[in-house]
Formats: structure tokens, C-alpha cells, sequence
């Protein structure tokens, strides 16, 4: 662990030079989390409790409000239904988004020609801005003739067309998931895909020795065996359900009638575009505890995993 | 070999053809799923007709360059943004963020992976910590914070700068992990023979650590990279004007201004996508690498 060698002949001064280095070489990396990430995180539990706006007003200074804010939540509909709509699309995408990431992985993982091609297109939306992602599935869910209209016409003979996809209360949610899958299943592809290539290939040949066929393989070899990439995908997406955001605010801004609103939406349009900082730092809390409450599910999974190995 | 056996050695094979067609065939019915909506872009940027970008995109017209290509759209976004100005804006802002950033999380990562300092382990377990932490939570107090934040030159805010957009994103907690799990795994030995012939922990650093280290560096700077170049909801709150704004930001307002041309959108989109399109295609592998390593081992 030491640098220091035993019987080196540096002195006790060399420990302390070692000592010193080291919190030289950890300042600014210290600095920069404390100014940037830990006063931030405080502040946030504090003006939470405060009606703290963006742009001081003289006539109003600031005050504490104790829990007002968060009595507020309970009854702001906008935020109740951000909120929901994170559930809901933690509901409908993760499991949705999981099994389409280990399909594809299991696809690219075979030994055919032209694999790194396929696994390559997969990925490409990865690498593509959001924004640029939702300005063109705006394009695409034009209600008019847009593409995907036509192709559900042409599929269905003309039962189903013209379908206003955003500016529909029930189904701007959907289309919203549709493009996010589509935008992030490329990256846990690639996680399932090293989970897969680290799967020890004389499991499958003891498998094969004892009669199973491909489903049962795949039940009862490879399922088990990507446990933990499992555990690690499910957590990291729903994770990324709650902090939704990008897509969103680009394509309707939480509309309509906050159909599409989610917990982060809320907090930026209440912080950032009615200054209410202090209501928004409470939702950010919110935010918070749900996010550290998922972290700690997965720590949990994978600790109880360590312990029966 | 007698016959029967013949026969199912074909009849084997057969089937493993088959099977491989099938696979391919879903394999290409993905890939189109995959694919339609960047071809559509690309495709729609270059049709200098708004009327026939319009009229095509509901059927598979859409995906093919006919009628009156060239290059309108694009020059028109130039005409009608400030383009070039966003372009400079989000280079520089991720060149400095990715370069900075290597720097300062590398270093405490070397220091809590191989020097022996009192708070070690507490320091260590701090990072871990505020690794949950995320960007979102802190991102309006730290608006609050910035907003009276002074700068040199006498600046009394932070709003519409470079460094708003740069120094809250250098130190990052996941990216010092990801460097400390390297390090831990870097065989000592090469460092205890240089501390014997009296090299300096910096010079050990500098000469040994680094180029051994070319493959965690290239998987931090990719993922940072990627976040800066793609991060939107920082920069659109901390930008009122063209002069700091990064590219998200300005095809987000150019997306909101009338009239609403889809092909000099798509040409604006197209302009996004290609620089990191290319750069992905040329280090694909290290891109695939990186992202693996945000996951766990199995």
C-alpha cells in the first residue's frame, strides 16, 4: 500500500513529505467537491426550509418557513403528477429497456461475421445529444403526415393515422419512453455485453455435456450469472427515469396539462423559471431521498450477494 | 461414412443456416429501428425543398436523397444563428472540462491508491459517498451560489461565462473511482525501483503512472467528453446570451424560433451529430470500453 519500501532508509521527514504530497495532489479535487457539490447539497437541505428566491427582493427578505414547503408539495398537483409520471416511467421502461439491452447483447455477443457492425448501430444513439434525439422524434410524431403516423396507417390500412402524439394527455408519456429507450438501450447493452463475455465458457459446455438446450442454458446459466449486471442495470436506469429531464422540457415542457411533467421539470421551471429557489430546493430533497433510497436498495442486493458467496 | 449420417450432418447444417438467416434477419429489422431516425435527419438536411421535406417524410421517400439536394439548409442556419460562435463554445467548454479534469481526478486518485496520509480511508469513503449525489439534486442552490459568485476583472456573477459551464464539472466523484480501481491494480514494483533510485513522487507520477494508465485516461476523457459536449439543463440556465452558450442550448432556442423549418433543423441536428459521430466511429472500441467499465464485473 506505502510507497516506502521496508529497510528504505527514508526518514520519518519522508512520511510526512509523503503526507503532505498527498493532500497536495487532493486539493483541488477536494476544493472543487466541497465548493461545487457538498455547499450546494447543504444548501439545499436549508433553503428548502426557507422562501429563498433567485433575485433577492428588497421588500421581501428572505425567511425561514419550517416545513411549509414540503406541506406544500403534498398538495401541488404539478409536482404529484411529475412525480407519478417518474414512477410510471420507471414501471413501463426499465423492465422494458433491460430486457431489450440483454437481448441485443446476447445478439452481438455471437461468434458471426458482422457483429461489430450490428453492435455498432446499436450503440450509435448513445453518442447522439438528447436534444438533437427529441427535435427529431418532434419531426417524426408530427400529427399531420409525420413518419410514424404514415407507418401505423400503412400497418393497421388506415384504422389508425393522424394521431396527435404530443399534444395527447395520455399519449405524450409513451411517446416520450419510446425515444428514450430507443436513445439509451445501446449503453446497458454494452454493460450486459461484458457481463456476458466474463460468463466462464466451460459452464456452457458442462451444460451442454448434461443435455440442456438454449433455453435452458440461458435460464439457467446465463440469468444467473448476470446477476449482478442485472441488479447494477435495473438500479442505474431507474435512476435515470428520475432524472428525466432533457427530452422533456425540448419536446413540451411538461405539457400538456403537465401530462409530461417530471420531478426534475418541476424542480428547474420552479428554481430556474419562477426563481422560487427555495421551493425548488425542497423537490430537489424530495429528489434526493428518492435517489439515495434506490442506491441503497442496490447496495443491499449486492452486499447479500457477497455474503453468500 | 455411411449415409444416414450424411444426411444429418446436411440436415445439421441446414438448420444452423436457417438459424443464422434468422438471426440476421432480426438483427437488420433492429438495425433499421436503430438507424431510421439519423438517416431521416441526415437525409431531410440535405433536400433544399421545405415542401418536399415535408411531403416526403410520411412515406419512405423519406430516407432517400432525391429532388433538389445541396447544402440551403445548412447555410441557412448559419444565416439565421450564430452557429460557428456555439460550435466554439461547446469545444472549448469540453476540451477544458476533459483536460482539467483528467488532471485533478487522477491525482487524488493516485494519492488515496498508493501514498499513505491520516483521513486516507476517510477520504476515500467521502468520494464513495458523494458519488450517489447527483448533479440534478445540487443543480438550483448551486444556480443561487454561482449567480454571486465574483470572477476576476471585477465580474460580480458567473452567469453567461465559460468557467460556469467548466469548474463545477472538473472534480467528479465517479471519475476519481474509476481511477482509483486502476490504480490499485497497477503492479508496484516499477514505483518502489524508481523511489529506490531517488525519483520524486511527482516524477513518478509524470514517468511511470501516466503511460501505464493510457487506458483509464482514455475511458474517463470519453465519458466526460460525451457529458459535456450532450449536457443541456446546466448550461440553459446559467446562458442568457449567444455569447457562452453551447451548441444544446442554442439548437433548443433555434428549435423555438419561427418559422419552424424542419430541413434547417435537421441540417443544425446533422452539425451536432457528425463531429462526435466521426470521432465514435474512429474510437469505437475505447467509446464500447468505456461504458463497460461504468458497469460492475458480473
Amino acid at each position: 500500500m506505502a510507497v516506502t519500501l521496508p529497510g528504505n532508509k527514508r526518514p520519518i521527514s519522508g512520511r510526512t513529505n509523503e503526507a503532505f504530497l498527498a493532500w497536495l495532489f487532493s486539493a483541488p479535487a477536494i476544493i472543487l467537491l466541497i465548493v461545487f457539490l457538498v455547499v450546494p447539497f447543504i444548501m439545499a437541505i436549508v433553503l428548502g426550509f426557507t422562501n429563498q428566491r433567485l433575485v433577492p427582493n428588497l421588500n421581501l427578505p428572505t425567511q425561514i418557513i419550517g416545513f411549509r414547503n414540503f406541506t406544500r408539495l403534498i398538495s401541488d398537483e404539478a409536482f404529484l403528477r411529475g412525480l407519478l409520471n417518474n414512477f410510471y416511467f420507471v414501471i413501463v421502461v426499465v423492465p422494458i429497456q433491460t430486457s431489450l439491452a440483454l437481448l441485443l447483447a446476447i445478439l452481438v455477443n455471437q461468434k458471426l461475421r458482422g457483429m461489430n457492425f450490428f453492435r455498432t448501430i446499436y450503440f450509435g444513439p448513445v453518442v447522439t445529444s438528447m436534444v438533437v434525439v427529441a427535435i427529431v422524434w418532434t419531426f417524426l410524431y408530427n400529427p399531420d403526415a409525420g413518419m410514424i403516423n404514415a407507418f401505423l396507417k400503412t400497418v393497421s390500412f388506415g384504422a389508425i393515422g393522424n394521431i396527435n402524439w404530443l399534444k395527447d394527455t395520455r399519449l405524450v408519456f409513451p411517446a416520450i419512453m419510446v425515444l428514450s429507450i430507443w436513445q439509451g438501450v445501446g449503453f446497458q447493452m454494452v454493460i450486459y455485453l461484458a457481463g456476458l463475455q466474463e460468463i466462464p465458457s466451460d459452464l456452457y459446455e458442462a451444460g451442454e455435456v448434461d443435455g440442456a438446450n438454449k433455453f435452458q442454458q440461458f435460464f439457467y446459466i446465463t440469468l444467473p450469472q448476470l446477476r449482478n449486471t442485472t441488479i447494477f442495470v435495473v438500479i442505474s436506469t431507474t435512476i435515470l427515469a428520475f432524472k428525466l429531464f432533457d427530452q422533456v422540457k425540448v419536446m413540451t415542457d411538461g405539457g400538456p396539462q403537465n401530462a409530461s411533467m417530471t420531478t426534475m421539470l418541476y424542480v428547474i421551471n420552479q428554481g430556474w423559471g419562477q426563481l422560487k429557489v427555495g421551493y425548488a430546493a425542497a423537490i430537489s430533497v424530495v429528489f434526493f431521498l428518492i435517489v439515495l433510497m434506490v442506491s441503497l436498495i442496490q447496495r443491499r442486493f449486492l452486499r447479500e450477494e457477497r455474503q453468500v458467496q | 461414412m455411411t449415409a444416414a449420417t450424411k444426411t444429418s450432418r446436411i440436415g445439421f447444417s441446414m438448420q444452423k443456416r436457417i438459424r443464422n438467416t434468422l438471426t440476421y434477419l432480426v438483427m437488420a429489422a433492429l438495425a433499421i429501428f436503430f438507424l431510421f431516425p439519423i438517416v431521416f435527419m441526415f437525409v431531410s438536411s440535405i433536400k433544399n425543398n421545405e415542401t418536399q421535406v415535408m411531403s416526403d417524410m410520411s412515406s419512405l421517400y423519406a430516407f432517400i436523397p432525391r429532388g433538389d439536394l445541396g447544402f440551403v439548409n445548412f447555410t441557412d442556419v448559419f444565416g439565421r444563428m450564430e452557429f460557428g460562435k456555439l460550435l466554439f463554445n461547446s469545444t472549448l467548454i469540453m476540451l477544458v472540462t476533459v483536460l482539467s479534469g483528467l488532471l485533478v481526478n487522477s491525482l487524488i486518485a493516485y494519492s488515496l491508491a498508493r501514498l499513505r496520509f491520516k483521513g486516507r480511508n476517510f477520504l476515500l469513503g467521502v468520494i464513495v459517498a458523494l458519488m450517489i449525489v447527483p448533479f440534478e439534486a445540487v443543480a438550483v442552490p448551486l444556480l443561487l451560489l454561482v449567480n454571486h459568485l465574483p470572477w476576476f476583472g471585477g465580474a460580480t456573477t458567473w452567469l453567461d461565462s465559460y468557467h460556469v459551464q467548466i469548474i463545477p464539472f472538473v472534480a467528479d466523484a465517479f471519475s476519481i473511482f474509476l481511477f482509483y480501481q486502476f490504480f490499485i491494480n497497477i503492479p508496484k514494483d516499477l514505483e518502489e525501483a524508481a523511489l529506490v533510485d531517488g525519483a520524486g513522487l511527482l516524477r513518478i507520477y509524470w514517468n511511470i503512472v501516466l503511460p501505464l494508465s493510457r487506458p483509464i485516461f482514455a475511458t474517463v476523457a470519453i465519458l466526460q467528453a460525451l457529458a459535456s459536449w450532450n449536457r443541456f439543463m446546466w448550461p440553459l440556465m446559467v446562458t442568457r446570451g449567444v455569447d457562452a452558450r453551447p451548441l444544446t442550448v442554442g439548437m433548443q432556442t433555434f428549435f423555438g424560433q419561427d418559422p419552424r423549418i424542419w430541413g434547417d433543423l435537421m441540417a443544425f441536428a446533422s452539425m451536432i451529430t457528425i463531429p462526435v459521430l466521426i470521432v465514435f466511429l474512429l474510437f469505437q472500441k475505447w467509446f464500447v470500453q468505456s461504458v463497460a467499465s461504468t458497469g460492475i464485473k458480473g
